[in-house]
């Protein structure tokens, strides 16, 4: 595969890797995707909006740069941002690739840091020298000011130009949560839903704070991701239960919808409306409860990513898959090209699963 | 923002369908733009303002308790930073009111005697602006339909839009433009549960107005507090999903939500 450079959301050229339940494999154009739903399925959708969560500014015991990537919330509530967990780096910005970032100074809690407009303090270290739980200076008007104004939305090398907030808000996007953006989600926009509707294939969202998908070093990342809160509404719960009740399929849209859904329903009474933190790891052990087909960016064996579709097809498909990726020369990364992977085995008829469901 | 549980205030609320609705105003300092965050606030909404200037901005929201945004619609970067402070603050968004205008050049002048900057300039924050923030917020308005609250976007339009005033030619081509936009929105959003309204609020004794007209007879004017209760009325209505039965004053029939002429009265 080769990496997106580009910051499009939707390429026109834009390709579509289809494996269905049984392991086989269609080559397709992204804009055909509705072609590959039925009447009767739900596409679930993350509406989170991506917040600029890198913060250039200055470690003030020491004098020395640092960029500050906000990774997390320690604080309940939509509004509120005041104290978060994050992750330090040294001097330099996204064109230096993560892992060759010069290490931050020896930080401590009670550390005082200047970040443009913001005043924080690091309250705390978290087990790692790069680790923090970070508390703004100021009321929650004033952070979300300082951050629409100094923030920029994490990025990586692989993109060369520096990303501005639209490029990172995929078309659905509400409330600003995540701190990466809920990238399967670009292939979404309002054409699309307009075309779910005349199908009979119904929409819904749910809201997951994507976390950060690599810190650049091999310990913190092996933490990753951090819980991620998630929010179900009442109505998306409804419409999982209908479709469900009438044999339609789930369709998440990202790895995100996965994570929250089927964390939503390991409570065992269906999916579960409201909010809970997504702290499992899905992969090829992952008896799939909710989610029949997860459409998703093209990932390299290895990734968190790569691991959670393992959930849904076996090794043999996704190694053909993989290939596949390659010897037509998919785009991979954020802005590349997408997957679209249907449970193997699914069978609505067999009675086990169908009385499950049905409970569900 | 705390809240603490009221049985009183919760009767109260339920009673009042814009108790607890979130409402972002752009223009929120002067004018119909503030009358409109006095009367929300009162009614108990949850309002987020924007507007340019910091100082008013920060005096505005301390008098109200509505969040103060700092930002300029006109300006293409200014736009997410306002949507994202307005969607992180209020938790959602149900009502989007656009209403910051620029008359465009100031004394008002016949189009021949137009700087192309002051017509780009009132194209800029009355027709790119409202579009490019609702764009931004089209995720947020959509998600509060599912959810079964409501989404409305109100776009403040004027009578200008519809009649062709000699001297008013930047700012009527824009809103004429803003109406039109509105309509197609309209059109397009049916489906997804959001709805658009291009309400007319009539001569209002505003700022605006003053510069416009600074000869005017004030008494004539309607006072502004008059004018954002009957958008708040139209607001409400759509809001509860009959606008696609209004009917426009000129008495041509359904034209979904979009009102060609004032509000009432």
């Amino acid at each position: 595969m080769i990496a997106a450079r580009e910051p499009q959301q939707r390429a026109p050229d834009a390709r579509l890797l289809v494996i269905e339940a049984d392991g086989s494999l269609t080559h397709a154009a992204r804009v055909g995707l509705v072609d590959f739903l039925r009447r009767g399925d739900l596409v679930i959708g993350n509406d989170a909006a991506t917040l600029p969560a890198s913060l250039h500014g200055v470690h003030l015991p020491t004098g020395a740069a640092i960029e500050v990537r906000l990774a997390g919330r320690l604080a309940r509530g939509t509004a509120e941002l005041r104290r978060c967990i994050a992750i330090v780096f040294g001097a330099g910005d996204f064109r230096t690739r993560t892992e060759d970032r010069p290490l931050p100074p020896a930080l401590a809690a009670g550390d005082r840091l200047a970040l443009g407009p913001l005043a924080a303090m690091i309250e705390r270290m978290l087990d790692h020298p790069r680790l923090i739980a970070l508390r703004f200076d100021g009321s929650a008007t004033e952070v979300w000011a300082g951050l629409a104004r100094h923030g920029r939305p994490i990025q990586y090398a692989h993109v060369s130009l520096p990303l501005a907030l639209w490029d990172v808000w995929t078309p659905i996007a509400g409330p600003p949560v995540a701190f990466e953006p809920p990238s399967a989600g670009f292939a979404l926009d309002w054409q699309l839903l307009a075309a779910l509707r005349d199908r009979g294939i119904g929409f819904a969202t749910l809201t997951h704070a994507a976390g950060i998908s690599s810190t650049g070093d091999a310990i913190l990342d092996r933490r990753l991701p951090f819980h991620e809160p998630y929010l179900i509404p009442v109505s998306t719960a409804r419409a999982i239960r209908r479709t469900r009740a009438r044999g339609g399929r789930i369709v998440a849209v990202g790895t995100t919808v996965v994570r929250a859904l089927e964390h939503a329903a390991s409570f065992g009474a269906g999916v579960r409306p409201g909010a809970g933190f997504a702290n499992q790891r899905i992969g090829a052990g992952t008896r799939l409860r909710v989610v029949d087909a997860v459409l998703s960016g093209t990932h390299e064996p290895g990734s968190s990513h790569y691991d959670l579709l393992r959930a849904f097809a076996d090794d043999a498909t996704l190694r053909e898959a993989s290939a596949a990726l390659d010897a037509h020369h998919y785009r991979t990364h954020e802005f590349g090209d997408s997957m679209l992977v249907e449970r193997r085995g699914r069978c609505i008829s067999c009675s086990c699963e169908s009385a499950e469901r049905a409970a569900a | 923002m705390a809240q603490t549980y009221n049985p009183a205030a919760r009767r109260t609320r339920r009673a009042d369908p814009i108790a607890g609705l979130r409402v972002a105003i752009t223009g929120g300092t002067f004018g119909l733009g503030l009358a409109l965050v006095r009367e929300f606030v009162v009614r108990g909404a949850r309002v987020a303002f924007v507007a340019r200037d910091r100082a008013r901005v920060e005096r505005i929201a301390t008098a109200t308790g509505a969040f103060g945004i700092v930002g300029d619609v006109a300006g293409k970067e200014d736009i997410h930073p306002i949507a994202m402070q307005v969607v992180g603050l209020l938790g959602g968004l149900d009502l989007l009111i656009n209403n910051a205008s620029s008359l465009g050049s100031v004394p008002l002048r016949p189009l021949g005697d137009t700087d192309c900057e002051d017509l780009e300039l009132a194209l800029a924050t009355n027709l790119v602006g409202p579009f490019r923030l609702t764009k931004a917020l089209l995720g947020a308005l959509a998600a509060s339909a599912r959810e079964g609250r409501g989404a409305v976007v109100l776009n403040v339009s004027s009578d200008a839009a519809i009649n062709a005033y000699p001297g008013w030619g930047a700012y009527g081509v824009s809103k004429a433009a803003l109406h039109h936009l509105s309509r197609i929105w309209q059109e397009e959003f049916a489906t997804q549960g959001v709805r658009f309204l291009s309400l007319d609020p009539g001569d209002m004794d505003t700022p605006l107005h003053a510069l416009a007209v600074p000869d005017a007879d004030r008494a004539t004017l309607k006072r502004p507090e008059t004018a954002a209760r009957e958008l708040i009325a139209a607001a409400t209505v759509a809001l509860a999903g009959r606008s696609g039965r209004q009917r426009s004053r000129d008495g041509g029939g359904a034209d979904a939500g979009v009102e060609v002429a004032a509000a009432s009265g």
